[in-house]
Parts: C-alpha cells; structure tokens; sequence
C-alpha cells in the first residue's frame, strides 16, 4: 500500500508540477522537506533521551507491569499475541493515556518505547505484527479530548467560544478510533495479510538469522 | 506534521486563554487542562520516588535508557525524508486543487462544503498543512462560520496517519506495513464523514 501511495504522489505531483509550471516549486519542495524530516527527527533526541531514561527506571521498578495489569481484559483483545504480563502493554497504555492529555511531546517517545517492546516480540523485524497495526490504528486515529492547536488558532482569530469544537471533536475522532482498530482487527484476516503475518510463521530458521542482525 | 513540538506552545496559549473571564470555559476543559498540566510532572516525580523505592539505581538506569535516543532519532531519519519529501512534494504541485475538482460532485452529496474538503484531503498528509488551510478557511469565513467549526472539528479528529506511521515503524526498522495504512486511512475517513455529520446536527 505504501509503495503505491508513496510512487503515486511522487509522479503526480512531477506530473502535474510539469504540466502547471510548477516544476521548480515541487523541487524546491523535495529539497526543503528533506531537510525538515532531519530537522524534526533530531529534534526528537533530547525528549526521546528524557522518556526513554525515565520508562527504563519505571520498567526496572516493575511498574509498567502494574500497569499492564491494569488493562489486562482490554488488552487481552486489542492485542492477544502478546504476553498479558509483558511491558509492551504498559508502555502502550502509558502512550495513549499521553495522546489523550495532548501531551504531543511525551505520547511520541513512549509510543517509539512501546514500538520497541513489540519489535522484541517480532519474528519478521522488518515486517510489521497485527499487534503493531493495532497498536498504530490507536495513534493515527487517536482520541482527541482538547485539540490545542486548532483552539489556540480559533482564539487568535476572535472566535466567541474557541471551545466549542471540542466536543465534535471527541465524537469524530472517537468514531474514527474505533473505526481504524476495527479496520486493522478485520484486515489482519484478508489471506494475503495472513501470509505476511509475522505470527504465523513457522519457525524457519532465517528468522533466527534475521533476529541475530 | 509539527503537531508534537507546537502542543507546548499551545498548551501556553490554552492557559492565557483559560485565565480569561471573557472565555466561557466549561468543567471538562478545566479537568483536562489540570490532567495536562500536572500528567509530565507527576511522571517524572512518582516514576523516580517508585523505582528508588523499589531499589532501582534510578540515576545509573536513567542513563542506560536514555543511551538509546539518540540512536531512535537517527534511525527515523530515512522513513522520515522518503514520506515528507513525497508529501512536501504533492503540496507544492497543486494537485491538491485539482483532486478537490475531482471529488467536489461527492462532497456536495453529503452535505460538505466544498471548501473544507482540502483539509480532509491534507489531514493525513500533513499536520502543518492542514493547519494552514483550516487557518487561512477561519480566516476568510470567520471562526464561528459553520465552515469554520466544521473545519476547526475534523482537524481534531485525526492524526497525522503517514507522519505517525513513518516514525513509529521507522524507529525499529519495519518497512512492510502491511494493513496498517489502511486501517488509518479508513479511521481517517469515517473522522472526516463524522464531522460533517456531527457539525450538521450540533451547529446546523
């Protein structure tokens, strides 16, 4: 999916930049945005220092197993393939608790933790789990409570209630939460995501290989 | 895109805001904003006080967590410039006007203005630009405009899905996805149909 999304846009916008004069435009754009992702991926070291050191000290005191506890029935079918005991279930509530409180700078870091745990549980490592896609539906379709942002840009503009789309907020992005984990829950079945799933394959021993890299 | 390092600025914008009488603030926001507020630093005083107590070496630990960040950061790098660059790229053609052609008849069916359908369209792609467009959409309609509340509710009904799905599986590697583009897009899709059906009801 991502290799025909990825293509498409690149072709289109040349495409249709050649045809609109746009061309230097959508160059500049490629160099520019380049730049950016390193920019923003650097950006993260320090915060993603400051987390990763922090969850370390929560998981060595075994509270991150306290909370995988908590949201055992939950996480039991959100994410059966894994351990009900294991830290990556604590480390994923800890990041959707993060997204909910609009805590953008720490919901990132432990998300990146938490993709780590599930990694550690992966036989493929460069092929996602259904627990992975799972895990991603909650944070690319995340349950909005105050989205800060948009409310900061409403109260620059004069608005009379900024706050007013905060409750057509949660109801959007709560239905499209449920949405992208039902979606991900029913896609996990399609043959062809069956085949690729890491869960369900033998144990060859190339995957010791590939564990080993 | 840059959702996670403006939240902070944000956050300060919120409090000004939350201090001033004009501003009809409700219960819920000022629960939530006290979660928020208080959430990092709770974090960082009972993870510490929990560990010392449990024995932990907080301070040696600490290091050995946070060796790994930079090497995260690092590792994001490529995933990072392959989706932005495609997205910075599609931003700059102005394919976006003519894919809002394309879908326009569609929109009109469902009750959807046409003018708010660049930003259903960017949401995904990119969090600063769909920014812009609902920025720039209060603008020219007003804040309190019904183009205005239903574009201010679907930028907060979504995440930034090709943001978030190049950073979290690049930072371990995973470069086949399989279902999980979908799975977003679809979330995406069913936010952005919910606005339009909620802002219907709630604001007419």
């Amino acid at each position: 999916m991502l290799n025909y999304i990825w293509l498409g846009l690149m072709v289109i916008s040349i495409v249709v930049g050649a045809l609109t004069g746009n061309l230097a435009a959508v160059t500049d754009a490629a160099v520019a945005y380049a730049a950016m992702a390193v920019e923003i991926a650097l950006g993260l070291i320090g915060i993603m220092a400051l987390w990763l050191g922090i969850m370390k000290i929560a998981e060595e005191g075994g509270i991150i197993r306290i909370l995988s506890r908590l949201i055992r029935p939950i996480a039991k079918w959100l994410f059966p393939d894994i351990p009900p005991d294991h830290p990556a279930i604590g480390t994923m509530l800890m990041n959707i608790i993060a997204n909910w409180l609009g805590l953008g700078n720490a919901s990132t870091p432990l998300g990146l933790k938490a993709m780590k745990e599930l990694q550690s549980l992966n036989k493929v490592k460069d092929t996602a789990t259904n627990s992975m896609v799972v895990f991603l539906a909650l944070n690319t379709a995340s349950i909005t409570f105050i989205p800060m942002t948009v409310i900061a840009v409403r109260v620059e503009l004069g608005s009379a209630n900024p706050f007013e789309i905060i409750s057509t907020g949660i109801v959007a992005s709560t239905c499209a939460c449920i949405t992208a984990v039902i979606a991900a829950k029913l896609l996990q079945r399609l043959p062809k995501n069956r085949r690729s799933n890491p869960d369900l394959l033998p144990d060859a021993p190339q995957d010791q290989e590939v564990e080993n890299a | 895109m840059l959702d996670s390092l403006t939240s902070t600025a944000a956050v300060d914008t919120l409090a000004q805001v939350v201090q001033n009488p004009a501003v009809q603030e409700s219960l819920f926001v000022m629960i939530m904003k006290g979660f928020s507020n208080y959430a990092v630093p709770f974090l960082l005083l009972t993870i510490p006080i929990l560990g010392f107590i449990k024995k932990v070496k907080v301070y040696e630990t600490f290091i050995e967590g946070a060796k790994e960040g930079f090497e995260v950061a690092v590792k994001i790098i490529p995933y990072l410039v392959a989706i932005l660059v495609a997205i910075g790229m599609f931003r700059a053609s102005g394919a976006m006007g003519y894919l809002v052609k394309i879908l326009s008849p569609l929109t009109n069916l469902i009750g959807m203005p046409a003018e708010t359908l660049p930003v259903a369209l960017m949401r995904p792609l990119s969090g600063s630009g769909s920014l812009g467009i609902v920025t720039e959409l209060m603008k020219v309609h007003g804040p309190d405009s019904f183009i205005g509340r239903l574009a201010s509710t679907m930028f907060g009904s979504t995440e930034t899905t090709f943001y978030v799905i190049a950073v979290y599986f690049g930072s371990v590697g995973v470069r086949k996805t399989r279902h999980a583009i979908s799975s977003g897009l679809l979330g995406d899709l069913v936010g952005m149909l919910m606005a339009v059906f909620i802002c219907r009801v709630v604001f007419g």
